[in-house]
């Protein structure tokens, strides 16, 4: 078994237009800057991967990354609990356009949903919401006294993640907070690939020590030393590279 | 001492009810200073939402890791014991009751305890972030905020006229002027400036304050 992909053009082809794609990341920690400019590069060249639906905490920040692929004018449809950044115009603008649909759902109902979808478990009761603008419509029940609000699980076709180490079974772990959504996305798309900073041999990572177990990914494609947003953002970068 | 408490004097006040070992989420932004105040022997547990116990203070400039971050997108710093896991474990402890205590700003708390800190309204673009979680499973959910608004409006309210976060989950306000629980649909007052009269208070409240027991004096040091 080798799950490793050589390049990051090949390991984006798979994705259609009109795909639903989780993309971890918490703003910059643990975003997949690299599998994104890879899709970008495709949509660039052939003119797909559009109407995406995309799932990510975020709506991106500056011009690379998440915001760069909105930029391209890729995603139909955004599932997020915070879109606003330090510099969020991307987004901004499109959706007081009314060019990108918004899905707003509270972070931990947005964890929780993509936990439920790679779990097999359709809907769940929680808390959050209740009373608010963002259950409405939504079934309520009691339990021991308290009401809660039904949430639907969160499944994807593709998820693209981050991880800090990876072997060829797929086995992964994160780096500090940069883990996030990543293992969750992992478990509820139907395809993920990682982008790993480093591959390693199988058994390199303890058994003790592996956060996303190889059955919940289908491939992993090494980028060295791979660029953090807010670096990016700070040297005042663009995707792809404005023509000086 | 002035007329009111500055934001840094309301997070002091915050900060000196919340026991060692306690495990506490700051809302992002101005609840972020309450971590900067704990009481000498006090040392809590800092929870962030995006996967990380225990984490440290704010780096120094050049020294950021951005993979090591809060909520607020801000730089921390490791600490012995500090432990990472994954967004859904995260709200696991936010909402299984496993947080002593959550500290979050307000736009409005109306005396039913219900809180109003996501949305101004329909214009713009929403985000709601962790705060909905945030409200329901703490053990306390505290409030810090200035007492009134920028042109002087109660932000302490009957019922809140802004979208809210959650229904009756508030159990404690620290204002500019006083410190508030909020019991059985009312605003109970517990400590208030010496300067001011109850009389003075009320007058800036939206809703009943009720004065059940003695009145502390709210003193804080000149920070």
């Amino acid at each position: 078994m080798d799950k490793i992909i050589p390049s990051l053009s090949e390991a984006v082809s798979g994705i259609p237009d009109g795909a639903v794609v989780m993309i971890g990341g918490f703003g910059g920690s643990g975003a997949p800057i690299e599998l994104i400019h890879a899709l970008i590069d495709r949509y660039l060249s052939t003119g797909s991967p559009r109407n995406l639906t995309v799932v990510n905490n975020n709506a991106g920040n500056g011009h690379v990354g998440l915001a760069a692929l909105i930029e391209q004018g890729m995603v139909r449809k955004l599932i997020c609990s915070f879109p606003r950044s330090a510099d969020p115009r991307v987004f901004t603008e499109r959706y007081l356009a009314g060019e990108i649909e918004l899905e707003l759902v509270p972070q931990g109902t947005l964890a929780e949903r993509i936990r439920a979808g790679g779990a097999g478990i359709p809907a769940f009761y929680t808390p959050t919401s209740y009373g608010t603008d963002l259950a409405k419509d939504k079934p309520v029940e009691e339990f021991d006294g308290r009401p809660y609000v039904r949430e639907l699980w969160l499944k994807a076709d593709f998820a693209i993640i981050k991880a800090h180490k990876g072997d060829r079974l797929g086995n992964l772990v994160f780096n500090k907070a940069a883990r996030n959504f990543n293992p969750l996305m992992a478990t509820a798309a139907a395809v993920t690939i990682a982008q790993v900073t480093e591959i390693v041999e199988p058994g390199a990572i303890d058994p003790e020590a592996v956060v996303t177990p190889g059955i919940f990914v289908q491939g992993v494609v090494e980028v060295a030393n791979p660029a953090q947003e807010e670096d990016l953002n700070r040297a005042g970068a663009a995707y792809p590279e404005k023509a000086a | 001492m002035s007329s009111k408490l500055s934001a840094t004097q309301i997070a002091w006040r915050a900060a000196q009810d919340i026991a060692d070992g306690a495990y506490v989420n700051l809302g992002i932004g101005f609840p972020e200073m309450v971590a900067k105040f704990q009481p000498p022997g006090c040392e809590a547990v800092f929870h962030t939402e995006n996967g990380i116990l225990g984490f440290g203070e704010a780096p120094r400039p050049g020294e950021e890791d951005w993979d090591l971050i809060n909520a607020g997108k801000k730089a921390v710093t490791l600490k012995a014991g500090t432990a990472f896991f994954h967004h859904a474990d995260s709200f696991a402890m936010v909402r299984g009751g496993h947080l002593d205590v959550a500290i979050l700003g307000a736009y409005e708390v109306a005396e039913t305890g219900d809180l109003a800190n996501w949305s101004t309204g329909p214009k713009g673009v929403p985000a709601v972030g962790g705060a909905m979680d945030l409200v329901h499973g703490a053990r306390r959910v505290a409030v810090i905020t200035d007492h009134v608004t920028k042109d002087g409006k109660p932000k302490l309210v009957k019922r809140c006229s802004l979208p809210l976060t959650g229904v009756a989950c508030v159990t404690r306000v620290y204002t500019s002027l006083a410190v508030i629980d909020v019991e059985g649909g009312h605003f109970v007052l517990r400590e208030k400036l010496p300067s001011l009269s109850v009389d003075d208070l009320q007058a800036q409240t939206g809703a009943e304050l009720l004065v059940p027991g003695p009145v502390a004096d709210l003193v804080v040091p000149e920070l």
